[in-house]
């Protein structure tokens, strides 16, 4: 779909910090009836997530989508959009920035809730699967909330799955580092080949209920104590 | 026993501690459970993780199941407080410009008189005083208001805001707030950063006040006795070893681990010793009971302190005094803490209920066991507060 971008969207890939300045990307759908349109918020401080996440949802749905990319003074720029939903992911400590929002007296006029109740009871648990929490402004029918919701999870939960691909990917390469220091200390110490050090580590951590990973790292440790 | 493994949220703060020594020490192992210790990156997630079941239990700001009760802020699951995980432990303190006032004028920074604090910061600044604080459900709010409005700087008044702690030494730099409330290790991580000084400790202003409670869905609470009394037992055991002074260096170098607060043990010693560096010059204070994880029933979720949040958030929010005592009533659960503490041998109060403020020094009362001596919980301006007065 063409997304008509206006404003310093490139500023948002300065990345991950706070500091920067108050970053709008404003998309406008294809779209006959106006005042029928949701309008989406999306709190996101990576410019490409932020991509994803308002191509899914302009792709999916009929809505107005803006994203704010920075935390000081979070509550206000939101109310500034008179938003029915916010989408904010479940991770991002500016959460409770927001929830200035949900107090009658806060700076949006209308209450907004974490959606709780009725149909959309089990949406909000898929949301916090998937990791991103919305806030509705009452009175939202579930039947607007949903196909909302529904795109959000699914790319959320993309998202979230593959950023725990990458860590798994990350820790397994720090655990083969470990291990392959720990053979080195065995194979020096008693004199034995590498399959005979690894055999060792193996049988250690049976015997103990450790994992292999666990046994080298503290013969690493160990050794660098001693050493 | 077969180890049932119970997922539980909290925040990394210095008083996640019972839940962190429950599971490093042993006592949940005790128990038959096993703890699976989940850190939230904010008090909105722990809420959310604890109200649509990813966790069953959780490490929560005293106010926050209240407010839930009383259908303040975005969700209202019924929560229950089975114990209060502790007492005091939040700092007051401001950012440089302030301090520099301060000092100009020749404050001595004692960390401890609220009057004199107050008379202090009226005479620096005259337009409205803005503090950063964690949540809007917090003791933080509730502590500011309370000595806002009973001191000097009620002239000029306060505003408060919402900062994550982490936000805090940004917003303090880019002037959004004047000062902050804020929960150990983030007091001493701003002294240690050099952006503010420390000028008062929470206890200053109430000298017992719940701060964070071991929270449940009041569903799980029900459905599960069992377990919920093997966990505020496991929890309360790791209250009483932390309180020994001989735990404390032990403790401090459990919680500085990466996988829980991730930083150093000295400024989480300082918390957990009561001893204090207030400002960047290095300025020493000590603290008796800065943050109480088992001392005076420490744990025992009285109703009355639940009354008075109740009845503090229902001023500001316009909510009746008998809804908000109802919820009070609900979600202290006093009960069930008389019902699954019996087996630890501790000493429960005979009441459920007293006056808050009214304890000025440490008091012996009726208790199970006639041993129970309940600490000062008076409030700075000597006022007390009758939960019987309110209903």
């Amino acid at each position: 779909m063409q997304l008509p971008l206006f404003a310093q969207a490139d500023c948002l890939s300065v990345g991950g910090f706070a500091a920067i300045a108050l970053h709008l990307i404003s998309v406008f759908c294809h779209c006959t009836a106006m005042a029928e349109k949701l309008t989406v918020v999306v709190v996101e401080e990576d410019r490409d997530r932020a991509l994803g996440i308002v191509d899914a949802l302009t792709a999916a749905e009929d809505c107005d989508v803006f994203v704010i990319g920075n935390a000081s003074g979070l509550a206000r720029k939101i109310a500034a959009h008179v938003p029915d939903i916010v989408l904010i992911d479940i991770d991002n400590p500016t959460r409770d920035m927001m929830e200035e929002l949900t107090l009658a007296s806060g700076p949006l006029d209308r209450p907004v809730a974490m959606f709780v109740s009725g149909a959309a009871g089990g949406l909000a648990q898929a949301a916090i699967e998937a990791g991103v929490s919305a806030y509705v402004v009452d009175g939202l029918s579930p039947e607007r909330i949903k196909p909302v919701m529904d795109t959000a999870i699914a790319r959320f939960s993309m998202v979230r799955q593959m950023r725990n691909e990458l860590a798994e990917t990350r820790r397994a390469l720090e655990e083969r580092k470990v291990i392959d220091r720990a053979k080195g200390l065995l194979m020096k110490a008693k004199g034995i080949d590498e399959d005979a050090a690894y055999a060792l580590l193996r049988k250690t951590a049976m015997d103990q209920g450790r994992r292999v990973a666990d046994v080298a790292e503290a013969l690493v440790t160990a050794s660098g104590l001693l050493g | 026993m077969k180890t049932v493994s119970i997922p539980v949220a909290y925040v990394p703060l210095v008083d996640a501690a019972p839940l962190i020594v429950a599971h490093e020490m042993g006592f949940a192992e005790a128990e038959g459970i096993a703890l699976d210790l989940i850190a939230a990156p904010s008090w909105s997630s722990v809420r959310d993780m604890l109200a649509f079941g990813r966790v069953d239990a959780a490490h929560m700001l005293s106010p926050i199941p209240i407010a839930m009760a009383m259908h303040l802020g975005g969700v209202s699951t019924p929560l229950s407080a089975v114990s209060v995980m502790s007492v005091n432990g939040n700092v007051i303190g401001v950012g440089n410009a302030l301090e520099n006032a301060l000092r100009a004028k020749g404050y001595g920074f004692d960390f401890a008189d609220p009057i004199a604090a107050a008379r202090a910061l009226a005479s620096v600044q005259k337009r409205p005083l803005t503090f950063g604080v964690p949540f809007p459900f917090s003791m933080h709010v509730e502590l500011l208001n309370y000595w806002g409005e009973a001191t000097q700087i009620a002239d000029q008044g306060i505003e408060i805001r919402t900062v994550p702690p982490p936000l805090m030494a940004s917003a303090l730099a880019a002037g959004d707030v004047d000062a902050f409330c804020v929960g150990e290790p983030w007091g001493s991580v701003a002294v240690e950063q050099g952006v503010g000084a420390l000028l008062l400790p929470g206890k200053a202003i109430w000298n017992f006040a719940p701060e964070k409670v071991l929270a449940t869905r009041s569903d799980w609470a029900d459905t599960e006795p069992d377990l919920v009394g093997r966990l505020m037992r496991a929890v309360w055991r790791a209250g009483r070893w932390l309180a020994q002074p001989q735990s404390r260096s032990t403790a401090s170098e459990l919680l500085s681990r990466k996988a829980y607060l991730d930083v150093s043990a000295e400024l989480i010693d300082r918390a957990l010793t009561g001893q204090l560096t207030v400002s960047a010059r290095g300025e020493q204070r000590q603290v008796d009971h800065f943050v109480e994880f088992h001392a005076g029933a420490a744990t025992f979720p009285w109703r009355s302190q639940a009354k008075w949040i109740a009845n503090r958030l229902a001023r500001v929010h316009g909510i009746p005094t008998d809804q908000a005592n109802e919820a009070a009533f609900g979600v202290f659960r006093a009960d069930l803490h008389r019902q699954h503490m019996v087996p630890t041998g501790g000493d429960l109060p005979g009441a459920s209920e007293k006056v808050e403020g009214s304890i000025r020094v440490e008091t012996p009362v009726a208790s199970a066991q006639g041993s129970l001596r309940l600490l000062p919980d008076a409030f700075f301006d000597s006022r007390v507060f009758d939960p019987s007065a309110v209903r």
